[in-house]
């Protein structure tokens, strides 16, 4: 008897939760939601707030170097706002019952992940540019079409970070169209990080669809919207003009118009490189999370400080 | 010294105070102890780097070469940087960029309300801008001292251990020379050895409410300001203008 009210209560709130999803209204923090649909987003969350702090260290490598006070302008107010993003992620991330520091143990120890993206590095000034053209880029486009994502929360993160990527991703490509109409080395360094950055950006939209293993609950519950070759085909299809414009090839022989499909065939994208740095392999895997751990154990002392001299303070209030 | 070549000379300083300071922050960049500190120190760097912008480009204009603050800021060799030594210290730890951030943000609280008045339309509104930015720089470093001062035992230790070694580097932010004699007579600049008093008040206050003593060491260390700088100096410089001089032609 007992058993069976649970099951009909939890069947209910399945039930309503299902039409709520059916409807296309926004699943807030305060309703109920079954496990599955915590857990996912949880995870997806959580690693594109870590994405948005790991993919600072990539950017900061030329924060000292920016070769003048207005370029060094834009790369560090665009990190910060990349650190931005990643606050507004974690607290969208703990309307679901998860604290930052948990998601940070989480990356430490290697269950949370982050967007394999970051673990390439960038080593000339165009790396810059591309990153933000590019990886911006890319991420725009997953972006926009999450802004239309069930969860509330984090569908209005999305909205609100979308302004500023768009804003990241023309800058980028100022960079390069400016490294374009440079010198013959500029436009080396440009076409070099434009032969690094193409494959990888590809990639970040995932596997293709035929292989994607999350597809099916993610798009039962609305949290993706588009498949990932959908958004891939997106990407490609704008970017390809605005490299021809300022001259920059894409480094990829198989690349040509399908009218028939009305999007660019691309060559095929190397998927044991992807499994390789999905896997920690890749040649920043490393690098990356030893210097977050770094940096996290190094600042130890320092959160610890603050916390206890809270305490105090609240101690002090309570006896006056 | 004509009054031109004191002015120059004058938003040099300023502008290089700003601008190598503006990169010790900016080194926080992923580097922080939570994120919202990395957020806070490297929006400070962007406030100096604004503030560079402004008072280099005046010094070129003042200068009548064609110099942009860009060229100041690329393409100059060491000595002729002219910043305060404090500016250039190494960020090292948390404690230590903290307690530099408070010596020159509360320096700066006084300077700028002064400068703010004086006679040079142009320094006045760069003072009254950054007026409202050093406010909150001042705020921030503020508070930290008290956290680390009063937190734990380790973290009293560190901001007391920064304390005592960056006291003796303040001294050279209340020295008057030439320069800045003829602009305080001719433009009412601020009179800095004056401001010294206001700056040892306002710091030991802080630092008694963070339970930290005040230092007794003399202030010996100077030399910035007329392009003697410490051996970090250059390190910053040869990071700073790599680009510039990889590629002197190259514009970016
Ligand atoms: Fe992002
Ligand atoms: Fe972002
Ligand atoms: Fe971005």
């Amino acid at each position: 008897m007992e058993l069976q009210e649970h099951t009909s209560v939890a069947a209910d709130m399945l039930r309503h939760f299902e039409e709520k999803i059916e409807r296309g209204d926004a699943i807030e923090p305060k309703d109920r939601m079954p496990d599955g649909y915590r857990k996912h987003l949880i995870r997806q969350i959580s690693q594109h707030a870590h994405s948005e702090v790991i993919g600072m260290q990539p950017e900061g490598n030329w924060v000292t170097r920016a070769p003048s006070l207005r370029a060094k302008q834009i790369l560090l107010a665009k990190i910060q706002d990349e650190g931005g993003h990643g606050l507004y992620l974690y607290s969208a991330a703990e309307t679901l019952g998860i604290s930052r520091a948990e998601m940070i143990e989480q990356l430490h120890a290697g269950k949370a992940k982050y967007s394999n993206i970051f673990n390439y590095p960038a080593l000339n000034w165009a790396d810059i540019g591309a990153i933000g053209w590019l990886v911006d880029g890319a991420a725009i486009v997953n972006q926009v079409s999450l802004q239309r994502t069930s969860y509330g929360p984090y569908s209005r993160a999305m909205v609100r970070i979308c302004k500023e990527e768009s804003f990241h991703q023309r800058q980028g490509y100022e960079i390069m169209a400016k490294m374009m109409k440079g010198s013959a080395e500029q436009r080396d360094m440009a076409q070099d990080a434009m032969n690094r950055w193409w494959w990888p950006a590809l990639m970040m939209f995932g596997p293709h669809d035929s292989d994607s293993p999350h597809t099916g609950d993610a798009f039962k519950w609305k949290i993706k919207r588009q498949s990932n070759d959908e958004l891939r085909a997106k990407f490609i299809d704008k970017t390809v003009q605005q490299a021809e414009v300022i001259g920059l090839t894409i480094p990829d022989k198989d690349l040509k118009w399908n009218e028939a499909r009305g999007h660019y065939d691309h060559g095929a994208i190397n998927w044991d490189e992807f499994y390789r740095v999905i896997n920690g392999n890749g040649p920043c895997n490393q690098q990356r999370m030893d210097h977050h751990k770094r940096v996290h154990a190094e600042g130890a002392w320092v959160r610890e400080a603050a916390e206890a001299y809270r305490i105090k303070k609240e101690k002090k209030l309570h006896l006056s | 010294m004509t009054q031109q070549e004191a002015l120059y000379k004058f938003a040099l300083r300023l502008g290089d105070n700003a601008l190598i300071r503006s990169y010790r922050l900016s080194e926080w960049c992923s580097n922080a102890p939570i994120l919202e500190e990395d957020l806070a120190l490297t929006n400070f760097a962007l406030d100096m780097i604004g503030r560079a912008q402004s008072l280099l480009g005046y010094a070129g204009e003042i200068e009548g070469k064609g110099r942009t603050a860009d060229d100041l800021a690329y393409k100059r060799n060491e000595q002729l940087f002219v910043n305060v030594l404090m500016a250039e210290l190494p960020n090292n730890d948390f404690a230590y960029t903290i307690a530099r951030e408070l010596f020159l943000s509360v320096y700066e609280y006084y300077y700028f309300t002064d400068l703010a008045k004086c006679d040079d339309p142009t320094l006045a509104a760069i003072a009254t801008k950054t007026l409202k930015e050093v406010k909150y720089h001042m705020a921030h470093s503020t508070d930290w001292t008290l956290r680390l001062g009063d937190g734990t035992e380790e973290s009293h230790a560190r901001m007391q251990d920064a304390v005592n070694k960056l006291w003796s580097y303040a001294g050279e932010f209340f020295e008057a020379d030439v320069v800045d004699v003829m602009l305080t007579n001719a433009l009412n600049t601020p009179d800095t050895p004056r401001l010294l008093k206001n700056w040892e008040d306002h710091t030991a206050a802080v630092l008694k409410e963070a339970t930290l003593r005040t230092p007794s060491v003399p202030f010996i260390q100077h030399g910035g300001r007329n392009g003697v700088h410490t051996e970090y100096m250059g390190h910053i410089l040869s990071e700073m203008q790599f680009l510039s001089h990889a590629y002197p032609d190259a514009s970016w």
